[in-house]
């Protein structure tokens, strides 16, 4: 029985492989465009900062349509601009394309609802000591809001190792591929097993970092 | 010092325009501490902030220095709010920061070098007693000496003038002491004017030079208090002094009978 573990035991380092490569990819493209995004999707919220309500009302709708998509479908719809972008929709590179696409709103929103978390008073403080909008999102609002954008970057990297998995179905490899082919079509349990196993590891271990660091940037209490 | 004319203020509700502050003109002179007084929903904190136009009236103008403050575009503005402080009820720190970052911050905001910030926070943690907190995170302190974090903070620019909102309506009567102070000593040393926003007569007695009693948005009745005889005309007036009176004659019979 262990032998067919010891068998799919390369194949299962290689699809983790992917799999880390489709998060390595996805998680920092999506802070990096999903941090602004959402900020703007703060600043220009009715009775914010920025009195720009056609672009928050246009904002709001292309996040809340991408975000409406089933993960698979998105996948499955957008398979010419990734052929676009990537040459081909094959492959763990053209897994990314939907799972970037996917996380980019779905982090915006998070970073939105962070940012209206921090209080009011303080914001006011430095208007009031002559800080300009950029100063204000700088300084307070990130400052402030630190903890909270690490807890979201935690939450969407556990989201995402499990939205990995529905990219195997369209030959993006990783580690659902590799659960579809030895849980699947094998009936290999024994490997599903330590398949399972070794993703409850993961994502203990990322819920446990995520948790420290917030903990260390979390100075409110 | 600081000259409002004719300020009014109307806030859109969803009951209906409320006008909360109503054809109000106020001089304050330099180094006065200014006390204006009344009670909730009276319109005071909306007068304070139209100083500093945190809230921008409707009507009216606001002149600090001599200079019009309601004619000048947003980035003037800001230049000009480096030389207006202002504390809080609720401090408003930064959690995130301690108590040197947040009294750093003003200076950061203002692009002071770095090598002259140094010198400057010292110099107002050591102000207001808080030098051995430099290193403390805000939610390590009590509300007396947050606010007094509050008060360095605002003192890092070097203001002319201070605006206080309620800033000791969260703390027990002994703190409000230790900040009140802080306050007049600021006012002493730096000759810093100062408003200041309460709904506590003791608050006024204690530190005010001169004081308005805000009324529906107006300001009923103003006092000097270095006069010799006041006599508050206003019924809210009379009742907020009368307060006070009742306070002091109690203490007098407490020592009496001690
Ligand atoms: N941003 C706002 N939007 C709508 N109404 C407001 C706003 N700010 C103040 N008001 C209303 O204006 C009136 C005056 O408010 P203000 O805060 O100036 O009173 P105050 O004298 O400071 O009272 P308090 O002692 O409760 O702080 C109140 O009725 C209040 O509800
Ligand atoms: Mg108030």
């Amino acid at each position: 029985m262990l032998d067919n573990v010891i068998y799919a035991w390369p194949e299962l380092l290689k699809s983790l492989g992917e799999t880390f490569y489709m998060l390595v990819l996805t998680i920092p493209i999506a802070v990096a465009i999903g941090t602004p995004l959402g900020t703007l999707l703060f600043l220009t919220r009715p009775d914010s900062f920025l009195k720009w309500p056609k672009f928050y009302v246009l904002l709001n709708g292309v996040v809340n349509l991408v975000r409406s998509f089933p993960f698979l479908i998105l996948m499955i719809a957008i398979i010419p601009f990734t052929r676009l972008v990537v040459g081909t929709a094959l492959g763990t590179t053209a897994a990314t394309v939907p799972m970037i696409i996917n996380a980019v709103p779905y982090f915006a929103r998070f970073i939105e609802q962070v940012l209206l978390d921090v209080n009011r008073g303080v914001v006011e403080a430095a208007e009031s000591m002559g800080a300009n909008k950029l100063q204000i999102v700088w300084k307070v609002l990130y400052t402030e809001a630190r903890s909270g954008i690490a807890n979201a970057v935690t939450i969407v990297t556990v989201s995402f190792l499990s939205y990995s998995t529905v990219a195997g179905l369209v030959g993006g490899g990783g580690i659902g591929d590799f659960a579809i082919r030895y849980g699947y079509y094998r009936y290999q349990t024994d490997v599903m097993f330590v398949t399972i196993v070794i993703m409850v590891l993961f994502v203990q271990l990322f819920q446990f970092t995520g948790n420290f660091v917030v903990r260390k940037l979390d100075k409110r209490l | 010092m600081i000259d409002l004319r004719n300020i009014t203020k109307t806030f859109a509700t969803e009951s209906g325009p409320l006008q909360a502050v109503s054809d109000v003109s106020l001089q304050i002179g330099e180094g006065d501490i200014y006390g204006l007084i009344g009670f909730s929903g009276a319109g005071k904190s909306t007068l304070l902030r139209t100083i500093n136009l945190l809230e921008r009236p409707d009507a009216g103008t606001v002149a600090v220095d001599g200079e019009e403050l309601t004619r000048l575009n947003l980035r003037e503005l800001r230049r000009r709010r480096l030389s207006i402080g202002m504390i809080f009820q609720h401090f408003n720190l930064l959690n995130n920061l301690n108590v040197y970052d947040n009294v750093s911050f003003p200076l950061e905001i203002a692009k002071v070098p770095k090598a002259e910030r140094r010198p400057r926070i010292e110099r107002c943690l050591e102000m207001v007693g808080l030098s051995d907190k430099a290193k403390a995170y805000p939610a390590k302190l009590s509300g007396g000496q947050k606010q007094r974090v509050a008060i360095a903070r605002a003192l890092a620019n070097e203001p002319k003038i201070l605006l206080c909102d309620e800033p000791t309506s969260s703390v027990d009567p002994q703190t409000t002491g230790s900040i009140l102070a802080a306050l007049k000593d600021i006012n002493r040393e730096l000759g810093i004017t100062i408003v200041i926003v309460t709904h506590e007569m003791n608050v006024v007695q204690a530190i005010c030079n001169k004081v308005a009693v805000m009324e529906h948005g107006r300001v009923v009745e103003r006092f000097d208090l270095h006069e010799k005889n006041i006599v508050p005309q206003s019924p809210i007036a009379q009742f907020l002094f009368k307060n006070e009176i009742a306070l002091e004659t109690g203490r007098e019979t407490e020592a009496r009978y001690a």
